[in-house]
């Protein structure tokens, strides 16, 4: 069942991202952005987590859950340290992410050339 | 003789095509003009690095093969002058050190075809030289860097988007010779009605080619029928049905003699052409190739070519600023046709 749910919850939210890229004058850029705000304010005031229990990737993949992993982060360090921890800790969850772009990134680019 | 009416340059001497070139990319080589064009390439590197040394490559194929059918070296060239889209036109600038030519960088986005033609004219017309090189270059990589997104990124586009020609077209104007003639060049005054979209460059650019198309009628005193082809650079089927609006609204009801380059270049069915070509390149090589070729074949006596330009930097369009427009039209008339 789950599949079904990942499959309709994940395909939603990119209907919403493409109906903003069709029907808006933002740029690819802006919409990204959006999003991840979107996912923000939905796993601060705590239901992006229900939902990605509900439809599993099809909630984790999209751009909104590093919104929620943002939130996340900043939460539980801020758990531990006090009001200091919203800064250090907003890159707490998501620095895998974020390196492993860079890093993946540089490898591919060594490798492969533009195509154009 | 000289200067008539607001904008318009009239040439005594009519100055002379004598040859040009055109080098494309492998997109445009499957294009409907494939055999208007003198070197189409299959890889869009050229066998270079980077995307900017290949669009350095287009622009130097293109010249030197308007030299060779010239037939005269590059010392006798008195003034070549060229434009391209990149940051301080490099692609022209780094070109232009190794003909040796003196040189003089033109920026007027992809008007740039018709800007550089009309003052190769007027040096010519005037005897200040006897050759001059004309040229402009594009490289839908470089351009896409430049204005948009790497094509990495993988951003979407809307149909009202163009595709950045990969190509460049070079013309030697000279004082005698034979071939099509410059009669007349009508230069642009920037043109801004608040489109703010880098998508929407055609809506952007049409206006401006309204205003040079009505202000070049009233110049000269030509209409329509004095011409057999008016071909706007780069408007796409939409700016080119904005065009055609915007003419109406002047009491100029433009027939199928109204062309636009960037329809004419792609076939409507190949991939991600969107609304037709665009680039400082796009007006260069379905000029030089296609359209002059219509003159000196006979199929046609004098043509009205209309190069249109967003002058826009990804930095005004970032803080969100209007595209201001420009466009350069140039008469030209067959040989021997109206001397």
């Amino acid at each position: 069942m789950i599949f079904l749910w990942a499959f309709l919850i994940g395909g939603l939210i990119c209907v919403f991202g493409q109906l903003l890229m069709d029907t808006t004058k933002w740029t690819p850029g802006h919409i990204m952005t959006f999003l991840v705000v979107i996912g923000v304010v939905l796993g601060g005031i705590g239901v992006y987590d229900p939902l990605i229990k509900f439809a599993g990737a099809g909630a984790t993949v999209p751009i909104t859950s590093f919104g929620n992993a943002l939130v996340h982060g900043a939460l539980s360090e801020a758990k531990m340290h006090g009001w200091i921890g919203l800064i250090t800790g907003i890159f707490e969850v998501t620095s895998a992410g974020i390196s492993a772009a860079i890093i993946f990134g540089f490898f591919a680019s060594v490798v492969f050339r533009a195509k154009g | 003789m000289g200067h008539i009416g607001a904008q318009t340059w009239e040439f005594p001497r009519k100055p002379v095509i004598v040859a040009t070139a055109t080098v494309v990319g492998p997109k445009e080589g499957e294009g409907p003009l494939r055999e208007s064009f003198d070197k189409v390439y299959t890889d869009l590197y050229m066998g270079e690095k980077s995307w900017e040394r290949a669009e350095r490559a287009l622009l130097h194929d293109a010249v030197t093969i308007c030299l060779e059918h010239a037939k005269i070296n590059s010392s006798d060239v008195q003034m070549m002058l060229a434009g391209d889209l990149t940051n301080q036109i490099i692609s022209s600038t780094f070109t232009a050190r190794t003909f040796g030519t003196p040189f003089m960088g033109q920026f007027g986005a992809c008007s740039v075809s018709m800007q550089t033609l009309g003052l190769a004219a007027l040096l010519v017309d005037s005897e200040f030289a006897k050759n001059v090189v004309a040229a402009a270059v594009s490289h839908s990589s470089t351009a896409e860097r430049q204005f948009r997104y790497p094509t990495e990124y993988g951003g979407q586009k809307p149909p009202t988007a163009q595709c950045t020609v990969t190509g460049a077209g070079a013309a030697l104007i000279a004082h005698q010779g034979t071939g099509p003639r410059i009669a007349l060049a009508t230069m642009g005054k920037v043109i801004d009605l608040g489109v703010s979209s880098p998508w929407e460059m055609g809506a952007a650019m049409a206006p401006a080619a309204v205003d040079t198309l009505t202000c070049h009628f009233r110049d000269t005193g030509y209409s329509w029928n004095d011409y057999d082809l008016v071909a706007t650079g780069d408007l796409g089927s939409v700016g080119h049905r904005i065009a055609i609006d915007l003419l109406k609204e002047h009491s100029i009801a433009p027939d199928e003699r109204f062309v636009d380059c960037g329809m004419m270049i792609y076939r409507k069915d190949q991939a991600e052409v969107f609304s037709g070509g665009s680039g400082a390149g796009c007006s260069a090589v379905v000029s030089y190739g296609y359209l002059l070729r219509q003159l000196s074949e006979g199929r046609m006596k004098r043509m009205l070519i209309v190069a249109t330009g967003a002058l826009l930097s990804t930095v005004t369009s970032l803080q969100g600023e209007s595209i201001p427009c420009i466009a350069h039209a140039v008469t030209i008339e067959r040989e021997g046709e109206y001397q």
